[in-house]
């Protein structure tokens, strides 16, 4: 039987890392968490195969057999030298693993050794979405707001992360650091991106209605990549409007903002392909509004309800998020599309 | 009897009268204190309906008769000996009115809690029917969380934490050679609280808004802004929660002083050991529970700000407080299993336990560890960052008591002869998949694998492999096994052993990928989820339809048992433990010679052993009622 155990728990290893558990590593901390798990994969699995390896090899030897409805077993009380030794080697596995498991904690968490070259960059979240901004420091000019993050591959970021209303949880399953948005705090973790992508930003923590579909997404891009997207964001307003008239908004470029802030989470949108349950149906509620009116609809959501939906739901800073000309194009992409 | 005797007599007429002068009083208390404050408007539902929902039980439980006793002896009035002539059940009437007798209460414990159990399996059933492929179909957002919410809250308020009461309950007072329990009113009245905190959960569903939907960890500040039907949840955690303080106390003093002459503690079943412990955690942390959901219900009804961080309010306050209880309530949940498990593995392997007296401390340990854990709950909380490491260590160490419990379970089994009927296959299904429960805990007990997987499905698998693979799998067994105690019937063997295979594969189906997709990153309390993983929700969904699926085998085997089993005898399993020695179903005062116990409980295959012997005078179990006055005094 020990022979089997030893084959079932060696099988079980290598059936247990062959798995592909985690999502694509994306930051050099899930590298290390993800070593971890490999670790207690590799430890927990003979315990369980032990544990099953007695019970099934119990039930073959010793199940009660045709004459023997009247016996008992033998009256063992104990063994103190067996209780000692199960009490001692699984106490010096776990103060092992701990000890492990506490070094890689501080690995993840600790500042990286150029730490003046981390980037910071904050995060807000709110029901249902998030903003991140980039401070003054790293943009040469007035903070970015923005809906959009952007990173450059291979530096540390550290996230400070802010919570406008409840609990929030910003999380990226491919980087594998998470903390909650706290209201009241500001909570912060490091990761470093390693590997070039877009992965998405989850809420982990349940935060209303929209929790589902609070999401967001992160690219990770080269350097120079990064340089350029932010001063592209920071240049004035009208370098961004691709051949759109600032004022009257493209429909075009309208569509790309619906795609890019996460509307079609919330909202049904036929013309976007969005099936969002959360909001009201803007093919019903936007038919033959005005231009005006879409334009408060979105900037100021209180004002006016549609029937069966409470307040407070939809975001309310659109308006400081979405640049002028970014506004002025979602309108004409709404009025257009559900006209 | 005229209607207004039928209203004055205790029972569900005058219960319903109480519930109506409950919610009047409510309605004038509100609106006379908005009128004077001078708040408009000046009948306002939602005050009206918050304090109707703590007053509307008060009414129902005097008007049932709950304090009936109490009143009269309290007011110096001749008290009613009901608990003598009201003692038993004679027909099912019986099981609906406030009754003394801990048998009665016990069966009225685990049948309310089996149903809660349906309910709340129904409600998983509706969960895994969305999420059986990505997008909304069958509930909108609101509604799934809802239901979420209570499944999780019904299934550990009003199932697993009640059933273990009632279980306990019913064999307990047997096992240490007691008449009934020490406080058999409070014991009665503790009942009473559980069906109406689960109809406050239940009605949360019709209220304004839906039912709640914040979790059962109800986080403020969610909690504290969520439409009317969280204060459903936050009065009725209060009822679930004063029933289980009040068991607890019952169950301490039955322990400490009704045992049978020569029961030391260290002669006593391990199920006795274990509700010992479960109830000193429960004693010590359900009122933590009850303050996490005041501070909720204050700053909801009064603006208190407790959670309101612009106002000096300290979100994370709320979770230590919540966490404080919940999770010693993880071993509330646990250790009474642990004891059905250590009954029926020494009876079924016709063996002793295995390092009986480890057995017992090891509870102990847990009980100690269990308060200084809490934090492992809110690694990625934000709160202060040194406490990460000491909780981790706590958390991991709390593996060395429960492995001790794990291995002694298979020394017990090693060269017994091993009866592999029903209740021994749940217990064995437990052993194996309790350890992938404690497993997985120990993994979540390292911080950095914590803070990837925290919130997701891996939790989602974790908490069922313990509390349905663990808790869930004891509670079957001792069902099983206690079953022609209970009813007098033997269940049908064939149809157990259906349902435990049944379960166990489509339980292990169900719950197995859940580790995986989690670590992938689906993130738990969520509706819709990315198309990446939607073929193993699919799976999970099917087997989970199996699961409830095989519920039904249970149900239908003990309703069919129960009416119409052949009639079992008094020690089927050949048991030493007193509970066997009596008639199934025991005798109205259980014992009708009072027990002397003159060894250990488990000494199978120790020749000649006994564990009590019946000796000395008879104890008159058809004592004439005593008379009223002379009572004993209230408990």
């Amino acid at each position: 039987m020990v022979v089997v155990g030893v084959i079932a728990s060696a099988l079980g290893i290598v059936f247990g890392l062959s798995i592909d558990w985690f999502p694509t590593i994306a930051s050099v901390q899930a590298e290390k968490i993800k070593t971890l798990y490999d670790v207690l994969v590799i430890a927990s699995v003979p315990i369980f195969v032990l544990v099953v390896t007695v019970v099934i090899g119990a039930v073959i030897r010793f199940r009660m057999r045709p004459g023997q409805e009247d016996m008992d077993g033998p009256p063992i009380h104990g063994n103190t030298r067996l209780e000692v030794i199960w009490t001692a080697l699984p106490s010096m596995i776990i103060l092992g693993l701990c000890v492990y498991a506490a070094a890689v904690l501080h690995d993840a968490e600790k500042a990286p050794a150029a730490s003046a070259k981390e980037l910071k960059i904050g995060v807000t979240a709110q029901q249902f979405a998030w903003t991140y901004t980039y401070p003054k420091e790293l943009t040469g000019g007035a903070p970015l707001k923005t809906t959009q993050l952007v990173l450059p591959i291979g530096r540390s970021v550290e996230f400070q992360i802010v919570s406008e209303d409840v609990l929030h949880d910003f999380w990226v399953p491919n980087f594998s650091m998470k903390i909650d948005a706290v209201p009241g705090l500001t909570t912060r973790y490091r990761v470093t991106p390693n590997r070039l992508g877009t992965y998405p930003v989850v809420c982990a923590e349940l935060c209303g209605l929209g929790h589902s579909v609070m999401r967001s997404q992160v690219q990770v891009v080269p350097p120079t990549a990064y340089a350029a997207w932010l001063k592209r964001k920071t240049a004035p307003p009208k370098a961004t409007t691709s051949g759109g008239t600032a004022g009257a908004g493209n429909a075009t470029a309208g569509k790309q903002v619906f795609a890019d802030n996460g509307c079609g989470g919330c909202h049904v949108l036929a013309d976007a392909g969005a099936k969002g349950q959360i909001g009201p149906n803007l093919d019903d509620v936007l038919k033959g509004a005005t231009a005006a009116a879409i334009k408060t609809d979105i900037v100021d959501p209180n004002a006016q309800i549609a029937k069966g939906y409470g307040p407070d739901i939809m975001p309310a800073n659109f308006g400081q998020t979405l640049s002028a000309s970014d506004l002025a194009s979602l309108v004409a992409y709404l009025k257009e599309a559900t006209s | 009897m005229s209607a207004a005797r039928v209203l004055r007599a205790p029972g569900f007429p005058r219960a319903g009268l109480g519930i109506l002068i409950a919610v009047g009083f409510s309605y004038g208390i509100t609106t006379l204190v908005r009128a004077l404050y001078g708040w408009g408007p000046t009948i306002d539902g939602e005050a009206v309906t918050t304090v109707a929902l703590i007053a509307g039980p008060f009414g129902f439980l005097i008007g049932l008769g709950a304090f009936d006793y109490w009143f009269r002896w309290a007011r110096g009035a001749p008290t009613i000996p009901e608990d003598h002539s009201g003692h038993g059940a004679r027909t099912w009437k019986d099981y609906f009115r406030v009754n003394t007798d801990h048998k009665v209460i016990g069966i009225q414990y685990t049948v309310t809690s089996f149903f809660f159990l349906l309910v709340g399996g129904l409600m998983a059933m509706l969960l895994r029917a969305e999420l059986a492929e990505p997008g909304m179909q069958f509930v909108n957002a609101n509604a799934y969380n809802g239901l979420f919410s209570v499944h999780a809250s019904v299934l550990i308020f009003l199932f697993i934490i009640p059933v273990f009461a009632g279980l306990a309950n019913y064999v307990l007072p047997l096992m240490i050679g007691a008449p009934d329990m020490a406080f058999p009113r409070l014991n009665a009245l503790s009942f009473w609280m559980l069906p109406v905190a689960g109809t406050l959960f239940l009605l949360s569903f019709f209220a304004p808004g839906g039912s709640f939907s914040t979790g059962w960890t109800a986080y403020a500040p969610l909690s504290v802004n969520a439409p009317l039907g969280q204060t459903f949840f936050t009065v009725g955690v209060q009822f679930a929660g004063a029933s289980s303080i009040a068991t607890a106390l019952n169950f301490l003093v039955t322990i400490i002083t009704m045992r049978a002459p020569g029961m030391s503690f260290f002669r006593m079943p391990l199920l006795v050991w274990a509700n010992f412990s479960t109830s000193l955690l429960v004693v010590i942390a359900t009122p933590f529970i009850a303050a996490s959901q005041f501070f909720v219900l204050l700053d909801r009804a009064l603006g208190f700000n407790f959670f309101y961080a612009p106002k000096g309010g300290d979100v994370l306050m709320y979770q230590h407080v919540f966490w404080f209880y919940s999770h010693p309530a993880v071993y509330i949940m646990m250790l009474p299993g642990f004891g059905i498990i250590s009954e029926i593995l020494a009876v079924k392997a016709r063996k002793p336990i295995f390092g009986y007296r480890m057995m017992a401390f090891s509870l102990l340990a847990i009980v100690v560890l269990g308060f200084t854990v809490w934090a492992h709950h809110m690694f990625v909380s934000g709160m202060q960052s040194w406490i990460r490491v000491p909780m981790m260590i706590t958390t991991a160490v709390i593996a060395v008591p429960t492995g001790i419990k794990i291995f002694s379970w298979l020394a017990t089994l090693w060269k017994g002869v091993l009866h592999l009927d029903t209740p021994m296959l749940f217990a064995l299904g437990f052993l194996t998949m309790f350890t992938l429960g404690g497993i997985s805990g120990v993994m979540l007990a390292m911080i950095p694998f914590t803070i990837h997987v925290s919130d997701t499905y891996f939790i989602v698998a974790h908490i069922h492999y313990v509390l349905f693979g663990g808790s869930l799998f004891t509670i079957f067994a001792g069902v099983y096994y206690w079953f022609p105690k209970m009813t007098g019937r033997m269940f049908d063997e064939r149809l157990g052993k259906w349902h435990f295979w049944t379960t166990f594969i489509a339980f292990n189906c169900t719950f197995a990928p859940m580790h995986l997709i989690g670590i992938e990153g689906m993130p738990r309390r969520v509706a819709d989820y990315s198309q990446q993983y939607a073929g193993w929700n699919l799976f999970i969904s099917c087997a989970s339809f199996v699961v409830g699926l095989s519920t039904l085998i249970f149900v239908y085997n003990m309703v069919k048992s129960w009416r119409g089993g052949m009639k079992a005898p008094a020690n089927p399993w050949r048991a030493m433990t007193l509970e066997w020695q009596v008639s199934s179903p025991p005798p109205i005062f259980n014992f009708d010679t009072i027990p002397t116990v003159v060894g250990g409980p488990y000494e199978y295959g120790v020749p000649g052993a006994v564990h009590g012997v019946f000796k000395g005078a008879e104890v008159k179990s058809t004592a004439e009622p005593a008379e009223a006055g002379t009572a004993p005094a209230g408990d």
